[in-house]
């Protein structure tokens, strides 16, 4: 079989899953985050010490899972701080994102200096491509344990904030304080715990980053997939299974510009670089115009 | 006018003091750090200081560090007037960078005078322009503005490798693709008997200007009021849309101009180097000044003199270049949440609302 005229759609499927992987992950994070009232910007914060952490650890314990178990761990304790601070008077959370997000690069490249050089056991993958025996279609397909975990996540979460107890009392803080108060529930607490749990997932996304692809730790491996979340939730209209569908768009449209590299169109190779934001930057103009974000959790100060 | 400046002259003091206490929170919390890690605190803020304001040199190699933040600065404290968070510096830097680089090589059969006005004032409006484009977006279509500005960074970056990889590519310039070399004569100059370049007169010329515009004039007025109620400014009879359209081309174009004077200043060509990550420590700048025009002018200073000393901190104490970003990172995190640190404290000095 002939491979030549599928190449392009083929590199883009497969950039697709591989690059939209981190981007789930921090757009379920956020979207939990924001289900309770709050923006939390500093999740690229949580994702660059995710990613230093999730490569150490795994090396450390020799295992890639407990690498990614470490890496949600610190990226949850960015977030706890981000979510106590934030819940005190006269703190701006945007603010506080971008001041998070500083602390977490610096954090992580100082102490992953030593982890440049070392190679850490890296997550395995298999193939979803039983209909074909052709190595290029072999290769697109090939998804590994966190895509898979990251779907289950977006299905579970959306079940979580429809019909369970927890999900209602998230989107009650997201809601409408008071009468979250009235009905007893800490919101504050409510709060916290959710910026946590959105920031552990930001965590996973780093460990992606350098355990899966690119599969390694330098300096330049996060091309700001963590400051993308907020976009990304926007796009998804708060909904945890649009936050898979968003993820794979940005992914494809990420891939766009490598995959018609790599066959032979190279002349806009920088302008399809900026696919991916140009796509988010027209889907928030065309949303918010349209109806003024009332999928938008009414204490989320985003469109005003 | 009296009473204004003496109010704003108290408020003005109260806040200093306010931030200047998270500021030494900060670097006590920075020196803890550093304990922890097992170096000397007292070491290195020793050759911090020696680094940035030691030697002639030094403070001169220190005005040249804060230069673009002076101007990156703004691009976040005149929206922060309207109440806006604005996190675009970065791109409206590479987009004015772009802009002059451009200015510089077409006018290059012209005079001096002519090509330096010409870069100015590309940088000028594309900054200019690219901001307006977050005011908009605002304003008419309702778009966060803190997101939109943090997607045309990545977009404004794009562009500029697209530029320069392509067609104004010189091709003389192969490991690090750049534009055309405006061409030494027509660089921007070098005060006399130093190496401090014309760009940081510019840039605090500007501050005082901004300052004035902000704080003593009916512009700045109308701003302060659609910054505290969109409402009540819409019943004062103001025209909201052209306020929020100039104080966003305001913003973007002197930001641009930071890209201007990396290229006429220091590089010569517009390449990668413009992203240097200004943008970013700009926020930070705008933030711990306030937004305050006249206070960003010795916040800048005390960032150009962490980053002047970062490299003989490096050197002496054997730390990695990422020790500076955890310094800026504390401060940051330190300035922004000081409201909670110092009730929590016990410290605060005064109330700002």
């Amino acid at each position: 079989m002939d491979v030549g005229f599928w190449l392009i759609p083929l590199a883009i499927i497969g950039g697709a899953i591989r690059v939209s992987t981190p981007f789930l992950f921090v757009s379920l994070g956020e979207c939990i985050t924001e289900k309770a009232g709050r923006i939390n910007l500093g999740h690229e914060g949580s994702l660059i010490m995710g990613a230093m952490t999730g490569y150490g650890i795994s090396l450390l314990s020799g295992s890639a899972w407990v690498g990614i178990f470490a890496a949600g761990c610190m990226g949850s304790l960015f977030g706890l701080f981000h979510g106590w601070i934030c819940s005190k008077k006269g703190v701006n959370d945007i603010a506080m994102g971008i001041a998070m997000m500083m602390l977490g690069t610096g954090l992580a490249f100082f102490f992953g200096k030593p982890l440049i050089k070392p190679t850490a056991p890296r997550m395995g993958d298999f193939s979803l491509a039983w209909f074909s025996s052709v190595p290029q279609v072999q290769q697109a397909f090939k998804i590994n344990g966190l895509f898979i975990i990251g779907i289950i996540l977006a299905i579970l979460l959306y079940y979580g904030f429809k019909y369970t107890r927890w999900g209602m009392i998230v989107r009650l803080a997201g809601e409408s304080e008071d009468a979250g108060t009235a009905l007893g529930y800490n919101i504050k607490i409510t709060r916290i715990i959710a910026t946590a749990s959105g920031s552990f997932l930001s965590g996973i996304a780093g460990a992606y980053l350098s355990l899966y692809y690119p599969g390694s730790w330098n300096e330049g491996l996060s091309s700001g997939q963590g400051l993308m979340a907020v976009a990304l939730v926007i796009f998804a209209r708060w909904k945890p299974v649009q936050c898979f569908t968003a993820s794979l768009l940005f992914g494809g449209a990420s891939a766009l510009g490598p995959a018609l590299q790599s066959a032979g169109f190279s002349s806009g190779y920088y302008l399809y670089n900026a696919a991916p934001y140009i796509l988010t930057l027209f889907i928030i103009i065309g949303s918010v115009s349209k109806k003024k974000f009332n999928d938008a959790p009414a204490e989320l100060h985003v469109a005003d | 006018m009296v009473t204004i400046w003496n109010n704003q002259m108290q408020s003005g003091l109260m806040a200093f003091l306010n931030s200047l206490a998270a500021l030494l929170f900060s670097f006590l919390l920075f020196a803890l750090f550093l304990v922890l890690i097992g170096a000397n605190p007292m070491e290195v803020f020793g050759y911090m200081i020696e680094g940035s304001v030691g030697s002639s040199f030094s403070i001169q190699n220190t005005i040249m560090m804060a230069t673009p933040l002076l101007f990156v600065s703004f691009c976040t404290a005149l929206p922060a007037k309207l109440g806006m968070v604005v996190i675009g510096g970065e791109g409206a830097l590479v987009i004015g960078g772009l802009a002059a680089a451009i200015a510089g090589v077409a006018l290059s059969s012209t005079g001096y005078v002519v090509t330096i006005i010409g870069m100015f004032l590309a940088a000028f409006i594309a900054g200019g322009l690219w901001i307006s484009i977050v005011g908009y977006l605002k304003h008419f279509k309702g778009a966060n503005e803190t997101i939109v500005s943090l997607l045309l960074n990545y977009i404004a970056i794009a562009l500029m490798n697209h530029f320069v990889e392509g067609s104004l590519r010189d091709p003389e310039s192969l490991n690090k693709p750049s534009t055309y070399h405006i061409g030494t004569d027509k660089m921007l100059g070098v005060l006399p008997g130093m190496d401090i370049h014309y760009g940081t007169v510019i840039g605090i010329v500007i501050a005082l200007v901004m300052y004035f515009l902000f704080h003593f004039t009916t512009f700045g007025f109308s701003v302060r009021i659609i910054g505290g109620n969109k409402k009540a400014a819409k019943l004062a009879g103001l025209t909201i849309e052209k306020v929020i359209l100039v104080t966003f081309f305001l913003a973007g174009g002197i930001s641009g101009l930071a890209g201007m004077v990396e290229v006429a200043a220091i590089h010569g060509r517009a390449n990668a180097s413009l992203v240097a990550g200004y943008g970013y420590t700009g926020i930070l700048v705008s933030f711990l000044a306030k937004h305050n025009p006249l206070a960003i002018i010795p916040v800048t200073f005390l960032f150009g003199a962490l980053t002047a000393s970062n490299g003989l901190i490096q050197r002496r104490c054997e730390l990695p270049d990422a020790t500076m970003i955890v310094l800026q990172g504390i401060i940051f995190v330190t300035i922004i949440g000081w409201d909670a640190i110092s009730s929590m404290l016990k410290l605060r000095l005064v109330k700002t609302a």
